[in-house]
């Protein structure tokens, strides 16, 4: 195809992220751009790919156009390998059968710490919302990537509260805190992808994507990003990637 | 109660949780009784378990019926909350939940109406990591006073709970952090077949609601059908839950309507769209509109039933069943 086909920012976000995934893991995904990341992985590279619900599910294969309103709804076992109890489920992380847990948040912030519970003080909200769910376990027990569209108001230095630990306050703040395990490796965002530096466990942007530059990253961000030496330049979504994506989600509901 | 620097948590003594599982008639007896009836197991001020997990085998029919039984106070907790809370909330039938998760569900965004009676204070949200909720409710299953976790730790869902206990690990130095049981004072299960004497069978995701009905001291299962002793005998290994845990068992026909249950029906999407869009767009009179029409308007669960009509119900048995297509 000679001409550059159109996407949205929901939709780069999703086949970035399906591309931080290999073929064998056993991934712990959320429903929305989580799920449909990796079951575009799944279709597309990595048949071996195992998925996990917190609903209580191992080995789901999503069905096109029938993407599960929860990771609790009966869709989600359709062709899975077993059901299992939602605490059994979880337990798998805190054993350490996971290799990569998928999820988004309100808020994330300089040390990948997610924030899904509150907007402003905590003690007297601007919004309370909905909460961790699974998020907290996910984040504490296994290697974590997050995936959000990148707004100015969503990165911030420090996020409101911390739902879902990352590095917490960076070096190792996490490990002291009893958090012996996993940690944030990658965030992918609508402009760019990130990944942590290995001493003061700080963000950093490792790669940018098309037509984004480092200026317009950074004024989209609450906090001074510190750019990795050798900085990439993502590819651009395939036709194959784009197909399939509309395939799994034909009524835009997670895409649109 | 167990005193912790002066704060009662809740926790019962061993002894205490034994004597109210003595006082309970476990006999094999015929348990049932009609949804209003059932509306008596649960006092005002009590704890309630709720079963399923967001909208999938939520025990709506038994929540609706004490909605409408006048039941104030409750404190309800659950893995993870959706338009249950809601109604529960602007009910005035609970003023404290306890979960992991609490809005509609994942495709509406954030519940306005969560937001407003839990931002102006009056109601409560202690907030706990799914597993946590997991581990509370397995805790109070087990007999034991608290399991350990390694998650939570370090975050600021952890400051918010200081009823959980950090410790270093005896054995290996490690820190752990300990969550206390659950043991509601009554659990509401909706299954898809159990026998009179509440032997219940247990179809698909199972959720927490095994440890939820042996945690509690009171069980009460609304069923889409109530089957023979014979036939529960015949599958066994299918029982997930005893008779000897059961108070009372309701048949309830669509009992998690408009939720889904499981090889049953799906959730009815298009009322929970209108239930949504209504509510979301004012919280209160929304409610009450919704209340009104849908929860002190009918006469019965069916009537109940027929205001959502044949069309969804319908459409959501098909889909429902479509689970054990090949």
């Amino acid at each position: 195809m000679l001409e550059k086909r159109n996407y949205t920012a929901a939709e780069l976000l999703t086949i970035l992220s399906a591309r931080q995934l290999s073929d064998g893991q056993v991934v712990f995904a959320g429903v929305g751009i989580p799920l449909l990341a990796a079951t575009l992985a799944q279709r597309l590279r990595c048949p071996g790919l195992t998925i996990l619900f917190e609903g209580g599910v191992i080995g789901a294969f999503i069905e096109p156009g029938k993407l599960p309103p929860s990771t609790n709804d009966q869709r989600c076992t359709k062709r899975a390998n077993m059901v299992l109890g939602s605490a059994e489920v979880l337990l798998l992380l805190q054993r350490g059968y996971v290799d990569v847990g998928f999820m988004s948040g309100a808020q994330v912030d300089q040390y990948g710490n997610l924030n899904s519970s509150f907007i402003g003080d905590p003690l007297r909200p601007k919004i309370r919302l909905p909460g961790t769910g699974g998020g907290n376990d996910i984040a504490s027990l296994a290697q974590m990537i997050v995936a959000m569209k990148h707004e100015k108001r969503r990165f911030v230095e420090h996020v409101d509260f911390i739902t879902s630990p990352g590095y917490l306050h960076g070096r190792d703040t996490r490990r002291k805190s009893g958090l012996l395990a996993g940690g944030t490796f990658r965030v992918v965002t609508d402009l760019a992808v990130f990944g942590f530096e290995d001493e003061k466990r700080r963000m950093q942007v490792i790669s940018l994507n098309p037509g984004v530059t480092r200026e317009r990253l950074q004024d989209n961000t609450g906090f001074a990003l510190d750019f990795a030496p050798h900085l990439g330049v993502t590819e651009p979504p395939t036709d194959q990637e784009l197909d399939l994506l509309r395939e799994l989600d034909p009524d835009r509901l997670y895409t649109g | 109660m167990v005193e912790t620097e002066g704060k009662s948590i809740g926790t019962p003594s061993y002894l205490e949780l034994r004597q109210e599982l003595l006082r309970r008639d476990r006999s094999l007896r015929d348990k049932v009784v009609s949804l209003e009836d059932a509306t008596s197991f649960v006092r005002d001020g009590d704890s309630v378990g709720i079963g399923g997990s967001t909208m999938s085998r939520t025990p709506m029919g038994m929540i609706w019926a004490l909605i409408r039984a006048g039941r104030k106070r409750l404190t309800c907790s659950r893995s993870i909350v959706s338009s249950d809370g809601d109604l529960l909330l602007a009910s005035g039938t609970c003023d404290h939940i306890v979960t992991s998760w609490f809005s509609q569900g994942i495709l509406w965004g954030v519940s306005k109406v969560m937001r407003h009676y839990v931002e102006t204070g009056k109601a409560r949200y202690d907030e706990w990591s799914h597993m946590a909720m997991g581990m509370r409710f397995r805790a109070g299953a087990m007999g034991v006073p608290f399991m350990p976790i390694r998650s939570m730790l370090g975050s600021d869902v952890q400051k918010q709970r200081p009823e959980a206990i950090e410790i270093h690990c005896p054995f290996t130095g490690e820190k752990l952090l300990l969550v206390p049981a659950l043991n509601p004072d009554v659990a509401l299960i909706h299954v898809q077949r159990c026998d009179a004497y509440g032997n219940a069978q247990i179809d698909g995701l199972q959720f927490m609601d095994i440890d939820l009905a042996m945690a509690a001291n009171k069980v009460i299962l609304t069923t889409e059908r109530i089957v023979s002793n014979d036939q529960i005998r015949r599958a066994p290994d299918r029982t997930k839950i005893p008779f000897f845990a059961v108070d009372a068992v309701v048949e309830l026909p669509f009992g998690c309507a408009p939720h889904e249950c499981y090889g049953a029906y799906e959730p009815m999407l298009r009322h929970m769209e209108e239930y949504v869009t209504l509510v979301n767009g004012d919280p209160v009179k929304g409610m009450q509109q919704y209340m009104d029409r849908f929860v002190y308007g009918p006469k019965s669960w069916s009537e109940f039933l027929a205001l959502i009509g044949i069309e969804q119900l319908l459409e959501a048995a098909r889909a429902g069943e479509s689970i054990y297509d090949a």
